[in-house]
């Protein structure tokens, strides 16, 4: 164990840390609205949006999140997307974590007892006041576990945006790694910041978990 | 803007077929790799002396608590600096492999919990071992109920293999970019690999089906 090696890289990954917390919140939230979205289109009465919701999460979850950031960020100036590595880093996660999170959307939905929006509908609430005032509710309880979960493989999979290189979390350690044939001091120090940032994730997961529990 | 042209692939299909065939050999041996040592973290965490299972539970968390791609560099530079002289295609098998087998470990190890206390009490009365217990009756029994979340660690094994193209490998992706590097046309080329693995990703659905219903039917 090289110490003095680890302190003179250790202000560059604190730093690289910040990037990989920064692209995970943004891509988060655009994958929260796009799991929403698609997670509503998949429930919905009209044919050709139960098509694109299914479609949307067969190929996002069919393809590997790679070649979809490679199409966004590589592919995109042939088409007209020019894009900052960060931002086609954000939107390509976003969209790529929007199918698996519509799912787990999905699943919490379909886990509210169908006696609800039965009942629901029986003393006149239209079908939207079901969802919002019943059924969402009830839901969101029990979203709290799979988004987290979810979030979870999201931190680690902002890694991939160190291919297109945006100087994140494992850009900096490759980099280091290379310029220092320290791989295993190295490795350590992203490690260590990774289970940090996965650590506090998961610690609010469990607090809401437990603020909106059904005791 | 260059506009769209996809009459440029079929030239590359030769080298596009390769990386399919590799991407399929790297998805079945690191899936072996995964599902072996799946077994023998799991069974190593539930019943070796502390001595073991304490560093086999620190490579779990650590390997469930980082990315791939971080770790694929460590096993690539970290085998190599160790004096190991080995290919990158052994250290992105491995890589695989191990990531996998600490999901499949977590899987296995719930599933072996899971078996009836009393199968493994009938295999003792009847003098079975301890390891034949274990071998025979309770192993086998959890794999069994396993067989769809190993099934989907499987799908998520043949997606994350597009990431050893990193360390150099020539599968799908490292097929793609080589036409891309004569061709100039990321998009069409990195569309078409999409396509390619979502048939494989089909493929693999439809096997692991089959298996879970030989498994349904020989209960």
């Amino acid at each position: 164990m090289d110490f003095s090696l680890i302190q003179r890289v250790f202000p560059f990954f604190v730093e690289a840390a910040w990037v990989t917390i920064e692209i995970s919140a943004l891509s988060l939230a655009l994958g929260l609205v796009v799991a929403f979205l698609v997670a509503a289109a998949k429930m919905s009465r009209s044919l050709p949006l139960r098509a694109f919701g299914s479609a949307y999460v067969s190929l996002f979850r069919g393809t590997p999140c790679l070649i979809q950031l490679f199409v966004l960020y590589f592919g995109g100036p042939q088409i007209g997307i020019n894009l900052e590595p960060f931002a086609a880093g954000v939107i390509g996660l976003g969209l790529n974590i929007g199918a698996y999170m519509a799912e787990a959307i999905r699943g919490a939905i379909l886990s509210v007892d169908r006696g609800q929006a039965e009942a629901a509908r029986s003393i006149g609430f239209s079908r939207m006041q079901t969802m919002r005032k019943v059924i969402l509710p009830q839901a969101a309880r029990m979203m709290i576990r799979p988004l987290g979960v979810n979030t979870v493989a999201l931190v680690k999979g902002s890694a991939l945006v160190s291919t297109i290189s945006v100087v994140e979390l494992t850009y900096t350690a490759q980099r280091f790694i290379g310029s220092t044939y320290k791989p295993f001091e190295i490795f350590g120090v992203a490690a260590v910041l990774y289970m940090i940032i996965i650590y506090v994730v998961a610690r609010i997961v469990d607090l809401l978990d437990r603020r909106y529990a059904i005791v | 803007m260059q506009g769209l042209d996809f009459s440029v692939i079929p030239p590359y299909a030769d080298i596009l077929w390769t990386g399919v065939w590799w991407t399929a050999i790297l998805t079945v041996s690191a899936g072996a790799i995964s599902f072996v040592f799946g077994i023998v973290f799991a069974v190593t965490v539930l019943y070796a002396p502390k001595i073991v299972t304490w560093p086999v539970r620190a490579f779990m968390w650590l390997f469930m608590g980082t990315p791939l791609l971080l770790q694929l560099f460590l096993i690539y530079y970290g085998l190599g600096q160790l004096d190991f002289k080995i290919p990158a295609l052994v250290a992105g098998i491995v890589g695989l492999g191990l990531h996998f087998a600490v999901y499949n470990a977590d899987v296995l190890r719930a599933g072996i919990v899971a078996v009836d206390a009393g199968q493994s009490e009938g295999a003792r009365s009847i003098g079975f071992g301890k390891f034949q217990t274990l071998r025979y009756v309770v192993v086998p029994q959890a794999i069994r109920n396993t067989v769809p979340a190993i099934g989907n660690n499987l799908i998520a094994l043949l997606k994350e293999s597009s990431l050893v193209s990193i360390i150099g490998i020539a599968e799908l992706v490292h097929s793609a970019q080589l036409a891309i590097s004569e061709t100039y046309r990321p998009f069409e080329f990195y569309i078409v690999a999409a396509a390619l693995y979502y048939i494989l990703n089909l493929v693999l659905e439809a096997g692991l089906r089959r298996v879970e219903q030989n498994v349904e039917v020989s209960r």
